[in-house]
């Protein structure tokens, strides 16, 4: 302890050996679970190249499991960090990573290149994709535009409110978008309730890709978040370069948005309860619940996915719908039990 | 130390300080009084950072808009009179935000004298066995002696302190307000305090500013310009004579 005078309650390595581990379980029995419950035994010979009972379960596993769950992995530890830190910088545990905006105007390019056919010459499925990140980036320049404009230090309440109409004018958009969609609504759905199916070695790479280059300054931020959480004008009087944090949360959380839903739509709830059940929990130093929200939204959403794929099936249930469902009544019950018992 | 030049605080229309101008030295305390909306706190605020004005504040000659805000926390320590908890953080972490300006590299590691700063500074604010207390279950006077303890572990040459004692008991107004005398004792330090209390302005202040719609209605020596007929003009009342009654209802 020489070195570190101080207790600043940063996650232990016991803990996150912990959290590891708990997450490595719940990928391994993600792989394996699900329309088709393939034994652990074949998930690992397919993986390392042993007899397997039948020969479709290696494609199973290696084209359709491994880069999904992966994928549903990536994307719970980016959406629920992204939470984390928007909750702690606008002091508002209503906040998440799509509070300013960007998870709807990515959905919304999304639509605009379905309903348009609006495709990149040469990759004709990314289309899409494309169009969601394009959105989002502009969402971000223009909600970051008008607050810049109503006053030069970016207050949060002016964010908060520019982000929440700017998200209803969005749905609204939406809402004409699929009233001329016709046969294309349920591709439309597809991006605006989230879906992890057919998800590639390629998109969890890019989503691992994002998750280092915009989490790890959100990581790196954790000192001044939690002098955000106690108050911004007290952030100051400590020394917190205030508008430069701001600026730098909010760009990596929007463009990490912007890369999750481009992949899987915008699937909801994940972003705003996990980091809350965290901090009910382990309390709201940010040093320990930005990595322990990492960990447990990426444990959520592999669950998740894994519910939307085998509770119906054949059928497949948007994963949105899920983790809505799900992430309600559990929020319920937590929020209510440690409500009654103390406060948080 | 600090500077003030022809300081001017506009909101929207409304000129809340006006040319004001103010020179803090070393070994100096200042109390800023004056009634409601004179510009006492709006002055705590732009010598804080946290007000845009017009005018000049230098610190040691040098201007504060130039002055990176790390450093600024460094040599100026500001107490504000907004902070209200919404996140359960404990007490301890929220004195730990004290000794922010003090990291130093990218890890920002390397703040040896960090632990005992902050020992200190809970001892002083009487809030040693409360340090896993959390902020949340805390009565006013409690949180106001947490953001207390946050600035004095901060360590700074000037404490800009707004209604320290405000929620405080008066066992504990009485102990920080001669705390801060003694703290001032060390060579290098000068103090303001924005207050209400007229009579603790006089007694500890060496130094006053009375302010009046955000003007400057004298300034200097406390003893010379905390006078009666001074408050009485401002205030627009006998101040020393009410104060007196107040007094007097004792002996009944």
């Amino acid at each position: 302890m020489k070195n570190s005078p101080q207790k600043e309650g940063g996650l232990g390595f016991g803990p996150a050996v912990l959290w590891t581990g708990l997450a490595l379980v719940t990928f391994v029995a993600c792989v394996s679970l699900g329309s088709v419950n393939i034994s652990l035994r074949d998930v690992w010979n397919s993986v390392f190249g042993g007899e397997v009972s039948r020969e479709t379960y290696r494609s199973i596993i290696w084209w359709t499991r491994l880069p999904r769950v992966l994928c549903a992995g990536l994307m719970g530890a980016a959406l629920s960090l992204c939470g984390a830190a928007m909750q702690g910088l606008l002091r508002n545990p209503l906040a998440d990573g799509s509070t300013l905006g960007v998870s709807s105007g990515a959905a919304l390019g999304a639509a605009l290149s379905i309903v348009l056919g609006i495709t990149i010459p040469g990759l004709e499925t990314a289309g899409p994709a494309a169009m969601a990140m394009l959105f989002a980036f502009g969402s971000l320049l223009l909600i970051l535009a008008l607050a810049w404009g109503i006053d030069r230090s970016f207050a949060t309440h002016n964010i908060i409110l520019i982000g929440v109409v700017f998200t209803m004018l969005v749905s609204a958009l939406l809402s004409i978008l699929i009233t001329f969609s016709g046969e294309k609504l349920r591709s439309i759905t597809y991006w605006t309730m989230g879906s992890l199916s057919g998800k590639s070695y390629e998109q969890a790479g890019v989503l691992l890709g994002g998750l280092i280059l915009f989490g790890t300054p959100l990581f790196l931020q954790s000192r001044e978040l939690n002098a955000f959480a106690v108050g911004e004008e007290n952030a100051l009087h400590v020394g917190v370069p205030v508008r430069r944090v701001k600026l730098t949360v909010m760009i990596c959380a929007s463009a990490l948005i912007g890369i999750c839903v481009s992949i899987g739509g915008s699937i909801a709830f994940v972003g705003l309860i996990i980091p809350h059940m965290v901090r009910l929990a382990a309390g709201p130093n940010h040093r320990k619940l930005l990595p322990l929200s990492a960990f447990a939204g990426a444990i959520f959403l592999m669950l998740a996915d894994l519910a939307a794929r085998s509770l119906l099936s054949p059928l497949e249930l948007p994963i949105g719908v899920v983790t809505s469902l799900i992430g309600a009544v559990v929020f319920i019950v937590i929020f209510y039990r440690s409500r009654k018992g103390g406060v948080r | 130390m600090l500077k003030a030049e022809h300081l001017t605080v506009r909101y929207g229309e409304k000129t809340v300080l006006k040319d004001l101008s103010l020179q803090v030295c070393e070994g100096e305390w200042w109390t800023v009084v004056g009634p409601n909306g004179a510009g006492k706190s709006t002055l705590a605020g732009a010598l804080g950072k946290t007000v845009s004005y017009e005018g000049t504040i230098t610190l040691e000659g040098k201007d504060i808009r130039q002055i990176p805000q790390q450093e600024y926390a460094r040599k100026v320590g500001v107490l504000s009179q907004n902070h209200s908890a919404v996140y359960g953080f404990t007490v301890e972490e929220v004195v730990n935000l004290g000794r922010y300006a003090r990291y130093t590299g990218f890890l920002r590691k390397g703040d040896p004298d960090g632990a005992a700063k902050i020992d200190e500074a809970l001892k002083l604010t009487g809030l040693a066995d409360m340090r896993k207390r959390n902020m949340l279950t805390l009565s006013g006077g409690e949180s106001q002696r947490v953001f207390l303890a946050q600035v004095l572990c901060q360590d700074p040459e000037i404490l800009i302190l707004d209604e320290p004692a405000n929620h405080l008991d008066l066992p504990f107004q009485q102990e920080l307000f001669s705390m801060i005398g003694e703290w001032l004792k060390e060579p290098g330090r000068a103090v303001i305090t924005v207050m209400h209390d007229l009579s603790l302005a006089r007694k500890y202040g060496s130094h006053a500013l009375l302010l009046n719609k955000g003007q400057c209605a004298g300034q200097g020596k406390a003893s010379e310009v905390l006078t009666p007929e001074a408050l009485k003009s401002v205030y627009d009342m006998d101040v020393y004579g009410w104060m007196r009654t107040l007094l007097e209802t004792w002996k009944e």
